[in-house]
């Protein structure tokens, strides 16, 4: 059996949307797919050594918030001041609640498993980002390193 | 119960741990040796089902018990 391919493009940097890739590319991986996920702008955010994503209510309904505040809580004062910092944590602490893995275990694995990063170069140059920041080993390119692989993978996401 | 080599405790975990914990166990076992899990997650049912016909091990069994699921996975 030769072996299945999984490409991601990941382009979103929120403590939420980390999910999604990581999630995938781990199981995949131990599915026994080889994988490779592209992150490209926010995206680049899900590489940094020290992670510090958040998730935030605002302009999202569909988010479900304590006390059922989702319904009735006014969407302006979601902006308030300390709103963002305290979903992040509350988020945080029930995915701890329901064993659900942190963003960076679910890296860790991605890595071990062999899954591929690749950082994209435009995003890194135009938001004048410092790759000492990210991981060790990355692969750094353009669209066309990442269709040489995608062109030929089973599944191709877009996250 | 039918005997086993290795045991795997994924209770408390939620996708996608459980299977990414049985898939290192497995790697460190040998071919035909039986592993053990035991998982809280409702989800893993349906995912150690999709995980054993796409890797190829057998699953044995599959059962729940007071909340708890038990697996029976034969590695290939």
């Amino acid at each position: 059996m030769s072996e299945k391919k999984l490409a991601i493009i990941a382009t979103k940097g929120s403590l939420d949307w980390a999910y999604p890739p990581f999630i995938l590319a781990s199981t995949a991986a131990a599915l026994g797919y080889e994988t490779q996920i592209f992150f490209t702008f926010y995206g680049l955010q899900l590489l940094r050594k020290k992670l510090s994503l958040e998730v935030t209510p605002l302009g999202n309904p569909g988010m479900p918030m304590p006390m059922a505040m989702d319904k009735w809580f006014p969407v302006a004062l979601t902006a308030l001041p300390g709103m963002q910092s305290m979903m992040t944590m509350m988020m945080k602490k029930k995915m701890k609640d329901k064993g659900v893995a942190s963003v960076e275990d679910l890296r860790d694995l991605c890595v071990e498993a062999d899954v591929k990063l690749i950082a994209c170069q435009m995003t890194v140059d135009l938001f004048d980002m410092d790759t000492s920041d990210f991981l060790d080993g990355l692969e750094y390119g353009g669209a066309a390193t990442f269709f040489e692989f995608a062109g030929e993978s089973d599944i191709c996401l877009f996250v | 119960m039918a005997d086993f080599d290795q045991e795997l405790d994924a209770t408390g975990l939620n996708c996608p741990l459980p299977i990414l914990r049985a898939k290192k166990a497995l790697s460190s076992m040998q071919a035909g040796q039986v592993l053990h899990i035991i998982a809280t997650d409702p989800g893993s049912v349906k995912d150690f089902e999709a995980f054993t016909k796409q890797t190829g091990n057998e699953l044995m069994e599959s059962k729940e018990e007071g909340g708890k699921f038990y697996f029976l996975m034969k590695k290939s």
